[in-house]
């Protein structure tokens, strides 16, 4: 497995979500807004000056800082 | 045969709960008309508004709850979801059923939610919103099944345009009468331990409700498993951790908590939901270019400018209508009426006060409909994301930029929006940076002083004007000092945790124009409410402190009214006024300060009764303006020099007059502390930019 940051991904990547690094409260909060292991991410685009970035998850848009994006791994998707 | 209602006690309570951006505030607003009531829950910052349903079996009372994507709870705020589903709440007592809304576009992340509730047992209707969009998104439901799999009748509603309101009705009126307690089970090991510790929490005499227990089972850390520790005792949190492993199982509950309940969600979908090809339209186009990060950033400046420059360009003419009816309402009652105590009165003292506040009705009612617009739409979500990082400069995140935009109209509405911030110091540092964020009623005061003493050069062909151009430095100094007031907060209060940009993006949705109508009508009635009640009891009391006492000459029957430095108010504002001389104050100016402390825009009508009732036996038609570029200082030097007039807004842009956003504040705060705090610095800083603008600018 060579699960990567999200937020070091491009704007346009797709990936799924293997994980997070530390599953505190925060990590949980992602868990419930629909980003589990397994769930399909595509960065839409970058605000200007690279952050924060906006997200597609579960057929929704969500935008977070690259630092809170830092904190979800994900794994290429399969093609 | 006739039946009588039955007897409204024990009165039947519906909850209503659902994700943000469900349309949940519009249907709530659908169901119960004008019929609602604002409400604090005791010892926590969230309001809640009830609202009177009326069903044909007789009445109800509907609970809104604050938007949220989960039952779990980091703060108390967080808990009242959970406290009002166990009937914790002793204001809404057991709720009888849950009306759950959820987003059809958006149905997978809205079931997250409805899991958690359906657990819980109590009797659920579900409105399913947004269901115009489904079509264009390429998406068909089958409502019956998923009804049948979520164990509760589904009803498609569009409470913007009124559709499906009776249908719900029927749903709600049908579960009242006959209810059918939802009975989800995800994870029966979970339950069963969630069982063992209610009972043995009741064995040593604390009562927890299930939903409780469980929420401090999972969420490790939060604000159910400290809640509960501290009512059952220290031990317990040891009792709930060992639990929690066996359950777990080497891995995390609240991990094992959100793949069970997305995998029954992606089972529930399976079954229910038809995908055909998604028809791309003007959304993601817009989407595209709105946040891109150049022509994002171009469109948001642009929207900005033009928000700003149609609230002078468009509200003049509306404002010279007004103006005109109030000049020939006055002149009406002064030529139908005998000269005298009472027409002075209703000239002086009414017409020219009230009118004098309400002429700027045009301008904040276009200011609110471009911030609704802009909110409706879902463009303020774009433009959060935009600035966050702007934002995170002072301090704070894109999420105050919503608040902070909302208080360009009206710091109470804007303090009111700081709910969706999750960080308690950012929130507070919003709060209190709010208020000096140029709102509507500080417009009257800047419009009317810049175009009195400011001259109106232009260049570029009147595209560029020197009173816009000063206008728009007291926008900027008004930013100014939220900017500084927010860097000040953040950096003396140490946050208990780090400040999150997490937040939903909804789709752009064309706003409706009824609802825009509703809401700017709901605000006219606000301000002409303040207007005929506030601003009227102030001028009134200044009318009559400045008409009093009379003066008995041997040759009029009429008593005469004094001269104006005769009269008590007169009197009373010279007493205060050396305070005031050094900011280049007369006391005339000093009074309608002093009189406009609990609503700012009071200070011109204060000055059109003042002014007026000087001028009353001249011409008469002389506007306010022409009468304050006329005032002198007994020595005969201008009262209103340059430098005095920018001191005089400068005092309006930072100073906190305004009863309604202490009481927001002391509201949102749960305590006099902060409202006490702002008010004491934000005067302060008014009287030391006022004095400092008028010395600096006499002395150059």
């Amino acid at each position: 497995m060579n699960a990567v940051p999200l937020g070091s991904l491009a704007a346009g990547s797709r990936a799924l979500v293997a994980g997070f690094v530390q599953e505190d409260a925060f990590a949980q909060r992602l868990m419930q807004l629909g980003l589990i292991e397994g769930a399909s991410v595509e960065i839409l685009r970058c605000a200007p000056s690279g952050d924060p970035i906006e997200i597609s998850v579960m057929g929704y848009a969500l935008s977070l800082r690259r630092a809170e994006a830092n904190l979800i791994l994900v794994s290429p998707e399969p093609t | 045969m006739t039946t009588q209602p039955a007897p409204p006690t024990p009165r039947r309570v519906v909850v209503t709960l659902g994700n943000p951006n469900t349309g949940k505030s519009t249907l709530f607003n659908a169901l119960t008309g004008l019929n609602q009531r604002v409400g604090n829950f005791p010892g926590v910052t969230v309001e809640h508004l009830s609202g009177t349903l009326t069903l044909r079996s007789g009445t109800v009372n509907l609970v809104d709850l604050p938007g949220t994507y989960s039952l779990s709870a980091q703060s108390p705020d967080e808990m009242v979801a959970v406290d009002v589903l166990m009937g914790g709440v002793a204001e809404v007592g057991q709720p009888d059923v849950v009306l759950l809304i959820l987003d059809g576009t958006n149905l997978r992340r809205n079931l997250f939610l409805a899991s958690q509730v359906l657990e819980i047992g109590l009797p659920v209707v579900i409105a399913l919103s947004m269901t115009d969009l489904l079509e264009r998104q390429g998406v068909s439901l089958n409502l019956t099944r998923l009804g049948e799999l979520l164990g509760g009748p589904v009803v498609p509603v569009l409470a913007g345009q009124a559709e499906g309101l009776e249908a719900l009705k029927g749903a709600l009126e049908q579960a009242l009468t006959a209810p059918q307690p939802s009975s989800l089970r995800l994870n029966p090991a979970l339950a069963a331990a969630v069982q063992t510790l209610v009972a043995e929490l009741a064995g040593t005499g604390v009562a927890a409700a299930a939903t409780e227990v469980e929420r401090a089972l999972i969420d490790e850390q939060g604000y159910a498993e400290k809640r509960l520790c501290d009512r059952a005792g220290e031990p317990w949190r040891e009792r709930l951790a060992a639990t929690r492993q066996a359950l777990a199982q080497g891995r995390n509950l609240a991990t094992l908590e959100a793949r069970d309940r997305y995998s029954w969600i992606n089972k529930v979908l399976a079954e229910v939901e038809q995908r055909s090809a998604r028809r791309t339209g003007w959304r993601e186009a817009l989407d595209r270019y709105l946040n891109h990060p150049l022509w994002g950033s171009v469109a948001f400046v642009l929207s900005m400018a033009v928000v700003f420059q149609s609230v002078f360009a468009w509200a003049t003419p509306l404002m010279d209508l007004i103006d005109g009816g109030v000049g020939a309402l006055s002149g009406q009652v002064r030529d139908s009426l005998p000269p005298g105590l009472l027409t002075d009165f209703v000239v002086n003292g009414i017409i020219a006060g009230v009118g004098s506040v309400v002429i700027f009705l045009p301008q904040i009612l276009i200011l609110f409909a471009f911030i609704i617009l802009l909110e409706d739409s879902g463009y303020m979500s774009r433009a959060a994301f935009l600035v966050d990082r702007l934002m995170r400069w002072c301090g704070l995140s894109g999420q105050s930029f919503i608040p902070m935009l909302s208080s360009f109209a009206c710091a109470v509405p804007g303090i009111m929006g700081t709910r969706v911030i999750a960080n308690p110091r950012d929130r507070l540092a919003t709060i209190l940076a709010a208020p000096f964020m140029t709102c509507s009623a500080r417009l009257p005061v800047y419009a009317l002083l810049i175009s009195a003493f400011v001259p109106a050069h232009s260049w570029l062909g009147g595209f560029i004007n020197l009173q816009g151009l000063v206008l728009l430095a007291f926008y900027l100094l008004g930013m100014l000092g939220a900017i500084v007031t927010a860097y000040l907060v953040t950096r003396l209060r140490k946050s208990e945790s780090t400040s999150r940009f997490l937040m939903e993006m909804p789709p752009y949705r064309m706003p409706s124009l009824r609802s825009l109508g509703l809401k700017l009508l709901a605000r006219a009635r606000i301000f002409l409410h303040r207007a005929g009640t506030l601003i009227f009891s102030v001028t009134l009391v200044v009318w009559v402190l400045s008409a009093f006492p009379r003066t008995s000459t041997g040759d009029s029957p009429n008593a005469e009214a004094p001269s104006m430095e005769a009269s008590y108010l007169g009197r009373m504002s010279q007493a205060l006024t050396p305070a005031f001389a050094p900011l280049g104050w007369d006391w005339k100016v000093t009074a309608a300060v002093v009189a406009s402390l609990p609503a700012r825009e009071v200070v011109i009508a204060v000055l059109g009764t003042l002014y007026a009732v000087e001028a009353s036996d001249a011409a008469g038609e002389a506007r306010l303006i022409n009468r304050l570029q006329d005032a002198r200082h007994p020595d005969g030097s201008k009262v209103f020099s340059l430098p005095m007039a920018l001191g005089l807004m400068v005092f309006y842009a930072l100073c906190l007059q305004c009863v309604s956003t202490l009481a927001v504040m002391r509201r949102e705060t749960n305590s006099w502390k902060w409202p006490a705090i702002a008010w004491v610095y934000m005067t302060s800083l008014g009287y030391l930019g006022a004095l400092a603008c008028f010395q600096l600018g006499s002395a150059l």
